[in-house]
């Protein structure tokens, strides 16, 4: 079984999904998060889904799983690179990913986590005024 | 009317990925936009999912298919399981009998143009779902 | 009913036969129909070709119009048909371009003509007609098909505004196919500039439905799945009672009256100078 690799970047675990993932490497990756992110304790971690095609009930479920997860531990999870047909897709099949926090690409996904590290508002806050994080840098 | 049909057998998790695939091949070769390809492969993953999962494993079915005006793809799921017994119940938004989000039935009919159910309790359930192009 | 083969090979010697008076008399009838829309001279032309072509046809041995014989036969009509259509001719202009062969071979054949003989002429001439027909309304459908996307290209700019921020002036009336296109073109804008802001502009939206607002709410909560926001500005005072009178919610998207109000929103937002003030960083 394909496994997806987890990379260390200073306070942050970037996951790039490169795979189109069978249900059990989904629940792989849960697990190998849980456990980098209390072994490095960090306090962010990027998921790049940029290369993924769909996102189905399954992946969506697993993504919400370790936003969860990883707010438990202490560290925030942001989601970024959606492709447009995904989003769409998404909408019309009436998954909201609630409590994930997405972003563009995984650039503005950093300058997302850097402005969360100092304040210390609940995760799953609807008003966002995240993106503007990135703006102005 | 149509013409040619694949089969592929969905016991494992590995084959959910198959299905998706050789959608995803096929919406490619009929010329779908993007994202009609994007709904249909997503459906075609729930659906094959309810397969292996509910139905205990079965078989899927993808056939180009057309009529006067345009090109399209039909895809059978086919199971021998348990059936569902409250088919109104499963096709409502939320409702899960097997820990997920319950979007399944539900969310894969609003992203295809033709969705069919036919299930009987003890006999097994088949899906037959149409994507036409725009 | 197909010709039998012997009497496609008498119509085949009558056409060539009588080529001159018929091909004159043909034009002489369609241009009647036409009123002066083609000069005579091109007319003229077409008819003579037409009349060759079912002339070749018939030698070949052609007893129905689907024949391999009459390909070049079909061919012509076809392309007769597309003529037509492309310059605005209406389908019955057309179709009788064909039909009134069958009153100049009458008139061209007097008194000669064997009654059993002409009906079967007769309705093969019907078959190209309908043919022709057929395929005008094919060609016209492809033109209304090829209109409304040049339509859909021309009026769905997004433009980016700011340093992050994209717009969509949407002009005119949405239908589903539209809101789908500028949906899918704002979204795959944000990501190519990675702009976390966009701004759906319906000022020069006559009326807003029910669905029309749906296809703008899926947008903005598909723009939130992927980490951008948008607001709706340019809402119009009848299309804000419509709005309200529908029922529609709009949650917690944020709305502005003009686009000028939705930028500074977003400014003030990204902590940004708003557009009139210098700025002094960077």
């Amino acid at each position: 079984m394909e496994r997806v690799p987890v990379l260390k970047i200073g306070d942050i675990l970037l996951v790039s999904i490169q795979i189109d993932m069978e249900d059990q490497v989904a629940l792989q990756l849960q697990e190998d998060l849980a456990e980098r992110i209390v072994a490095t304790g960090v306090h962010g971690v990027i998921i790049d889904i940029s290369a993924l095609d769909i996102v189905d009930s399954f992946v969506g479920r697993t993504l919400a799983t370790i936003a969860a997860v990883s707010r438990v531990l202490d560290a925030e999870t942001v989601v970024v690179g959606m492709r447009p047909a995904v989003a769409i897709t998404l909408v019309e099949l009436g998954l909201s990913l609630p409590g994930i926090r997405t972003a563009l690409n995984v650039e503005l996904g950093i300058a997302l986590l850097g402005k969360r590290d100092v304040g210390d508002e609940p995760a799953d806050d609807e008003d966002e005024d995240d993106p503007a994080a990135v703006t102005t840098s | 009317m149509n013409e040619e049909s694949q089969r592929l057998p969905v016991v494992t998790d590995q084959d959910v990925v198959r299905v998706r695939q050789l959608v995803r091949t096929v919406a490619v070769a009929v010329k779908l936009s993007l994202v009609d390809q994007t709904k249909l492969v997503t459906a075609a993953s729930e659906l094959a999912r309810n397969t292996l999962v509910y139905g205990g494993g079965g078989e899927v079915e993808v056939t180009r298919v057309h009529n006067e005006r345009r090109g399209g793809i039909r895809i059978v799921f086919a199971d021998q399981g348990p059936g569902i017994v409250d088919l109104q119940l499963a096709l409502t938004d939320g409702y899960t009998t097997g820990g997920g989000l319950g979007l399944g039935l539900s969310g894969a009919r609003r992203l295809v143009d033709e969705f069919e159910i036919d299930t009987e309790v003890g006999k097994g359930t088949t899906i037959t779902v149409v994507k036409w192009c725009r | 009913m197909p010709l039998s083969p012997d009497e496609a090979g008498r119509f085949a010697d009558l056409l060539s036969g009588h080529a001159e008076p018929m091909v004159a008399r043909w034009t002489e009838l369609v241009a009647a129909n036409l009123r002066g829309r083609l000069s005579s001279a091109e007319l003229g032309r077409q008819t003579a070709d037409l009349q060759r072509a079912f002339q070749q046809a018939f030698a070949a041995g052609a007893t129905d119009l689907g024949d391999e014989a009459a390909a070049e036969l079909r061919a012509q009509l076809t392309e007769l048909s597309n003529h037509r259509a492309r310059q605005g001719f209406t389908a019955t202009e057309t179709a009788v371009s064909v039909y009134a062969l069958k009153d100049a071979a009458l008139e061209a054949l007097g008194d000669a003509a064997n009654l059993k003989d002409y009906v079967a002429f007769s309705g093969f001439v019907d078959r190209a007609a309908l043919f022709t027909f057929d395929s005008y309304v094919r060609v016209r459908e492809s033109l209304i098909a090829d209109q409304a996307e040049q339509l859909l290209e021309l009026s769905t700019p997004v433009v980016k505004l700011w340093e992050g921020v994209v717009a969509v002036p949407l002009v005119g009336t949405l239908d589903s196919a539209r809101a789908q296109v500028v949906m899918e073109r704002l979204l795959q804008t944000l990501v190519d500039t990675g702009s976390p802001y966009a701004i759906i502009d319906i000022t020069g939206v006559p009326a807003v439905d029910t669905q029309v607002a749906q296809h703008i709410l899926k947008t903005v909560v598909a723009a939130r799945l992927m980490g951008a926001d948008c607001i709706i500005s340019g809402i119009r005072p009848q299309i804000a009672q419509t709005i309200v009178a529908l029922g529609i919610e709009f949650g917690d998207i944020a709305t502005k009256a003009s686009l000028a109000d939705a930028l500074r929103h977003v400014l003030h937002k990204t902590g940004q100078r708003s557009p009139g003030a210098k700025r002094t960083e960077r």
